[in-house]
């Protein structure tokens, strides 16, 4: 069995003024290697548990350790192995792909010649080398998907996290996306991923965790996940029987 | 080092693919700093050199109301018209004219001034005569007395003229009224006594005499001037104007994904804002620049005063850089705080207002009320102000605009610090 990369441990957040906890006593550990799922419906707590992952906010209760690593006491230090990819564009629109990349591996402490034939080899593998000096503005959806998704993995990233990184684009980007996550991955980075595409999911992640009103309600690979629920054939049967059918619009 | 590079050359591709960016941070202060300076140069002309036509209302019909034409005449900043269309202008019609904005203002001369001013003038010698030759006679003196009465001028003002105006224009009428009434009291002292030698002798001229000195800290003499006033003023506000795109600029930059990503990478808040910082700074050196080149090329050309830079371009640049500074502090500070440009944009354009009134842009600190001469004194323009006015009119050295600079630098390490320690806090939600 692979060691853990990620560990948390009873890990709760709630929001100044919110009545309820948008993440209650949450227990997971994420394997090195792995590709693993964060399934939920909306509001569930997807993004809350990525973001304080990522350091972007703080928990209320708990304790994460990353590679052994805490956020409390050596940001810098996880910071430098994570690569985020976020669920909007986070890339300069008056700035083409090439400033773009260069900005933020800049920001690593990528040297320039290095830099240089990095963001030439990723431009080229997910087709987006005769655009590198277009600006972003222009791009599509899919191009700029592409883009983020570059910019999020310049520094080799031990583990990757990605909220979304599908969302809105067309086949080929998106097939594009989910080679170039499989090749990272099988080069060794642990990736974690929120997706409400749960065909997807079921085809890349090596594990899911399915959350719920701020709980996991179920944790497993795809198949054994399948296996325990009567009558599943797939994963969006699993999430629907977990879930329920009511829908989940919240203010 | 090498990230705060990466950081200034995206901060300043960004800044040239912004067209209105650029036109707010360059062309805006230019416009402003021309338009205010042609104005305040016509406003000062306009008490000095320039003519305004005051309607004078002569109901006295006299010598004295006919002197005081005469010396209107002679005033080069009024030119009184007493008719308009051929028809003499009455009380009424100068009040209503006046009132309506037509005319600025308007002087009455009262019914019968000349008669009632030589029968005070009369009484008064005769008395002194009198007195001096021992044989005063009392009845003769009250006789006169009685019959003078005491007048008044009428003066309406304009009620959108500023203070300024009328003080300089109540000043010239009494000194006129004045003028006028010290010769007719030699008038009437040569038609008491005669022609005698003595009296031609009289020196008539004013004994006391105005000299204007503006002294420097230097010892060299200055010659203010409407551009060596405003331009000092006027670009300090358009640096510190700098606030708005700057705080916008952050506060976009938290609206995009992209100051999430930076969240998340290894580089605290120091480099997200250093790059900003440096590159406002540069923009406002060049702003100083373009303004100081305006004001030696450009404006003698728009009929202005040349720009003096005085004798230490060097000092003048350190005040530039230095009250940059202090608005780039501001700017990220509000940047900071702020998350949308609903917040940020009218806040800062009031608080950029306001620290140039409290600074003394607008109105001379020293003619402020005392608890807003004290409020100036924490405003960091007033700072840059003074330290400016040190350079351009008193010609003062570095020991003089220390106090200033300093007070701006310190000014700028304490928002930024806070501006800091608000985000970490912020950050733990």
């Amino acid at each position: 069995m692979s060691a853990s990369i990620i560990q948390i441990n009873k890990l709760s957040k709630r929001y100044k003024g919110a009545a309820f906890y948008a993440l209650d006593t949450i227990d997971l550990s994420i394997d090195k290697g792995a590709i693993y799922g964060l399934l939920g419906p909306n509001g569930a707590g997807k993004t809350t548990l990525i973001s304080i992952l990522c350091g972007l906010i703080k928990s209320s209760h708990g304790e994460i350790l990353i590679d052994t690593k805490n956020f409390k006491t050596d940001s810098i230090e996880i910071q430098k192995l994570i690569g985020v990819v976020p669920q909007e564009y986070a890339l300069y629109p008056k700035l083409t792909a090439k400033e773009n990349l260069f900005y933020f591996g800049s920001m690593f402490g990528i040297n320039t010649s290095q830099l240089k034939s990095l963001v030439v080899s990723h431009l080229d593998q997910l087709g987006l080398l005769p655009f590198a000096d277009k600006k972003i503005k222009t791009f599509s959806g899919g191009m700029k998907r592409r883009v983020n998704l570059i910019a999020g993995i310049l520094h080799n990233p031990e583990i990757l996290f990605l909220d979304e990184p599908t969302v809105g684009v067309d086949v080929q980007s998106k097939q594009a996306i989910l080679n170039k996550l499989i090749e990272l991955n099988a080069s060794g980075t642990t990736i974690i991923y929120t997706s409400h595409h749960l065909k997807e999911a079921q085809d890349l992640c090596t594990r899911v965790a399915i959350i719920d009103s701020g709980k996991i309600i179920a944790k497993d690979t795809p198949d054994n996940l399948i296996s325990k629920v009567p009558n599943a054939r797939n994963l969006e049967d699993v999430f629907i029987e977990l879930t329920g059918r009511e829908l989940r619009d919240y203010v | 080092m090498y990230k705060f590079i990466a950081s200034v050359k995206k901060e300043s591709l960004l800044l040239l693919r912004d067209p209105g960016g650029l036109v707010i941070l360059f062309l805006m202060p230019v416009i402003l700093v021309i338009t205010i300076t042609l104005i305040q140069d016509a406003t000062f002309k306009s008490v000095s050199s320039n003519s305004i036509n005051i309607l004078l209302v002569d109901n006295d019909q006299g010598k004295l109301s006919a002197e005081i034409q005469k010396n209107f005449d002679a005033i080069e900043f009024l030119t009184p018209v007493s008719e308009i269309d051929n028809i003499k202008i009455t009380e009424e019609k100068a009040s209503s004219l006046v009132a309506s904005g037509a005319y600025q203002l308007a002087v009455v001369i009262p019914e019968g001034l000349s008669q009632e001013l030589s029968k005070q003038i009369d009484k008064n010698i005769i008395k002194i005569l009198e007195e001096f030759e021992g044989k005063e006679d009392s009845l003769k003196i009250e006789a006169i007395a009685e019959k003078a009465i005491s007048k008044t001028v009428k003066i309406y003002f304009d009620p959108v003229t500023q203070e300024t105006f009328r003080s300089s224009v109540i000043f010239a009428v009494d000194k006129l009224v004045a003028n006028i009434e010290t010769k007719s009291i030699y008038e009437a002292f040569e038609k008491e006594l005669g022609e005698s030698e003595s009296l031609k002798s009289f020196n008539r001229a004013h004994f006391v005499q105005y000299k204007q000195i503006n002294p420097s800290l230097s010892g060299e003499s200055v010659l203010p001037n409407s551009v060596q006033h405003n331009i000092p003023a006027w670009t300090l506000f358009a640096i510190f104007f700098m606030i708005l795109p700057l705080s916008l600029n952050l506060v976009h930059e938290k609206g995009q994904g992209t100051f999430v990503r930076l969240q998340t990478m290894p580089i605290n808040y120091l480099f997200i804002i250093g790059g900003k910082a440096i590159l406002f700074l540069f923009v406002s050196v060049l702003q100083f620049t373009i303004i100081l080149l305006l004001g030696i090329f450009l404006f003698p050309k728009l009929g202005l005063p040349t720009l003096n830079l005085g004798t230490n371009l060097g000092l003048l640049y350190l005040v530039a850089i230095s009250s940059g500074m202090g608005a780039i502090g501001l700017g990220i500070l509000l940047g900071t705080v702020f998350n949308t440009h609903e917040q940020a944009a009218p806040f800062g354009a009031v608080l950029i207002v306001m620290l140039a009134a409290i600074g003394g842009v607008w109105v001379p600190v020293f003619v402020m009320p005392d608890t807003m001469q004290v409020l100036a004194k924490v405003s960091p323009m007033n700072w840059g102000l003074e330290a400016f006015y040190d350079c351009f009119l008193r010609k003062g050295n570095l020991g003089d605009i220390l106090p200033e600079i300093g007070l701006l630098i310190g000014f700028f390490i304490s928002t930024i610090v806070i501006a800091i320690l608000y985000y970490e806090k912020k950050k733990a939600i």
